[in-house]
């Protein structure tokens, strides 16, 4: 937390700029970061691809925590038939093999999908930081429309470039439509 | 995608005629929003609605009623006996299975095609998918004889000391069919989320406010979550796919892998997977073409739509119909006189009307789809989808009472009649699954909002961008 110069009435979560359409949302973010802004979050109503690159954000972690997921998934499902079957109750089917693998592939298969679509989605929530009850972006009324049709920039107070005039200067000079004051 | 769309209409057809949209010109993405959202947070709820909830809530009491009658007395109240065990409980699970698949098809494989018109219609067929899969769990459950102990097919530490079969195909169904419903459970969810935060900014009530805001867990559309939604999107798309493949395997398994003649076939995988997409698809049909009159939708749900679904309707038609030849086919090549007697039974048998019935429903009514002119008319669309629903539930009918009723000693045949529980029963879950379809329509929103904001921005370009106010500093 950097201390800007002038005198702070209230400490401050950031400022949050509104745009009307992604691509002004999109040039906004681009000269954000090279005016140098680090902590910045932009904020739409539906995917706008390349956003994240914009952000710099390129790992999402997802497809490892997947991957790691179904192998759980995958080697735990063969390995509990197999304990199940073979180990610990040994049944004599016809004379067949206890461990007739082909037959252990179906319950394998699924336990592998299974854990791998627990791991998608719970992976992404927690990576998320959802469910989240309080964020301090939703005391801005105007946010709302971030479900609807609008698109918002938000530089953090955190942010070491950060300085409340000088940030809402800069954010005047990207042409946002509306700039409000975040409380945390 | 867009390149495809920013294309002069007309490109992709023969003819002359203009390629309709998969969304009518002239939306913005505030009233996308607007349209689909008012529909859940409407206070007035229309007396259409009150109409069809109270009948099919109606239905869902005497299913309530079956079961409890069912879980009193015992298995006999149903029709099922030795040879025909598996009566109607084993047809509706079949049958309500199959009809989830085209749901996930829609959700999952055509996401991944990268198909647009998919768009509109995978939330509700997401939603029918979830709800058939709950329908469909309720039958092998209630046929076990004592179906409070169905959790034993789960594999748990217990004090008898005995652990599931792994070899047996009932074993398998468990895991495909539960793994099935919670995957779809999932991806339903998933994709819900950032609707519900648009209900929830939107919504004038309360109550609405807080259910909508704590299902929507404090989603805020930011970038990074976006990106982060997109990726495990994908995945569970990817996942899906060979899920919703493997599901109808292992059901036909339940079949294919006892050695009683008409279910032992190597056939029986792909054949009950075409079927699946193609019942699945008809009842898709059959739910899109009432909503979309009753919500006035015909933007969003264009004709587009209806017509590409009746072409899968009639791909998937063939290859079950290639599937009907087959069985036919091979019963007169392996020279088995079972197999042949089998097949003679069907077409010949007590139950031949079924079998004829069948046929004209799921391979010849399909054939009226090659004429343009039928896949562009909406009522006979309807007529057809209801048809196909009908020959595909006579499908598992033929397959599972034909087969087991005349099996390989004459001493033991005999005839199924089902009772009038196992009609009540059937019909109950056909009320559950509307009952549940108009909760969902009611508080849920049926087109994916987000999506469609998305299919706005790909579609009309800059157009939205052009109309927006703008103030310089």
């Amino acid at each position: 937390m950097s201390t800007p110069s002038a005198p702070i009435p209230r400490p401050l979560y950031g400022l949050v700029a509104e745009f009307a359409t992604p691509e002004e949302l999109l040039e906004a973010t681009r000269r954000a970061r090279s005016a140098g802004y680090r902590r910045l979050e932009a904020y739409t109503p539906f995917p706008v691809h390349g956003l994240a690159e914009a952000l710099d954000f390129h790992q999402t972690h997802i497809p490892l925590v997947v991957l790691l997921g179904g192998i759980a998934g995958g080697v735990g499902g063969y390995f509990l038939q197999y304990w199940i079957n073979v180990l610990d109750y040994p049944l004599n089917v016809g004379g067949r093999p206890l461990h007739s693998w082909p037959a252990f592939i179906p319950v394998t298969f699924e336990l592998t999908i299974l854990i791998a679509a627990l791991a998608a989605v719970f992976g992404m929530l927690a990576l998320n930081g959802l469910p989240m009850p309080y964020h301090p972006l939703f005391n801005v009324p105007r946010f709302a429309l971030v479900t609807r049709d609008r698109f918002f920039l938000c530089i953090e107070a955190r942010d070491p470039k950060f300085d409340r005039i000088e940030t809402r200067h800069f954010l005047e000079s990207v042409a946002a439509y509306d700039i409000t004051e975040v409380e945390p | 995608m867009s390149e495809e769309t920013a294309r002069p209409p007309g490109q992709h057809e023969p003819g002359q005629r203009p390629r309709t949209p998969v969304l009518e010109p002239g939306y913005t993405y505030g009233s996308v929003t607007d349209k689909i959202s008012a529909i859940t947070l409407s206070r007035r709820t229309p007396l259409g609605w009150w109409i069809g909830f109270g009948l099919a809530f109606l239905l869902v009491m005497m299913l309530f009623f079956a079961i409890a009658y069912l879980l009193a007395v015992g298995i006999g109240v149903w029709g099922v006996n030795i040879p025909v065990a598996w009566g109607f409980a084993i047809v509706n699970f079949v049958w309500w299975i199959g009809i989830g698949h085209a749901g996930t098809l829609i959700s999952a494989i055509l996401l991944l095609m990268r198909q647009q018109w998919r768009t509109s219609i995978n939330r509700f067929a997401e939603a029918m998918t979830l709800f058939a899969v709950a329908c469909a769990g309720l039958f092998p459950v209630l046929h076990l004889g004592r179906p409070w102990f169905f959790y034993w097919l789960i594999p748990y530490p217990n004090t008898m000391g005995i652990w599931p079969q792994f070899r047996s195909p009932l074993v398998w169904d468990f895991f495909a069919v539960s793994t099935y419903g919670t995957v779809s459970l999932l991806f339903w969810y998933i994709g819900l989320i950032p609707d519900l935060a648009t209900l929830r900014d939107r919504s004038q009530s309360r109550v609405g406010r807080a259910i909508y805001g704590i299902l929507a867990m404090g989603w805020r559309g930011a970038a990074r979550h976006w990106h982060r939604y997109e990726m495990a999107y994908l995945l569970l798309a990817g996942l899906a796919t060979p899920l919703v493949v493997s599901v109808h395997s292992i059901v036909s398994f339940d079949f294919a892998v006892a050695q009683l003649p008409g279910w032992h076939s190597t056939i029986f995988p792909p054949y009950f997977v075409a079927g699946a997409i193609f019942s699945g698809f008809a009842m898709v049909l059959t739910i899109a073409i009432p909503v979309r009159a009753a919500y006035h939708l015909e933007d969003f749900i264009t004709l587009r739509h209806l017509r590409n679904m009746a072409l899968i309707l009639l791909a998937t038609g063939l290859i079950v119909g290639y599937g009907y030849g087959m069985e036919t086919f091979m019963a007169w090549y392996s020279g088995n006189g079972y197999e042949t007697f089998m097949q003679r039974n069907r077409m010949l048998g007590p139950y031949a009307p079924m079998y004829w019935l069948m046929l004209a429903c799921n391979v010849l009514v399909p054939q009226v789809l090659w004429f343009r002119r039928v896949r562009s008319s909406v009522p006979l669309l309807f007529v057809i989808a209801l048809i196909v629903n009908a020959g595909m539930w006579m499908e598992r009918f033929v397959i599972v009472v034909t087969s087991l009723h005349r099996d390989f000693l004459p001493s033991s045949w005999g005839m199924y009649y089902p009772t009038i529980w196992d009609w009540a029963t059937f019909i109950g879950t056909i009320g559950l699954f509307v009952a549940l379809l108009f909760l969902f329509l009611r508080f849920l929103p049926m087109i994916s909002i987000f999506e469609m904001r998305e299919l706005v921005s790909e579609t009309e370009g800059g157009e939205a961008a052009s109309q927006a106010p703008r103030t310089t500093a």
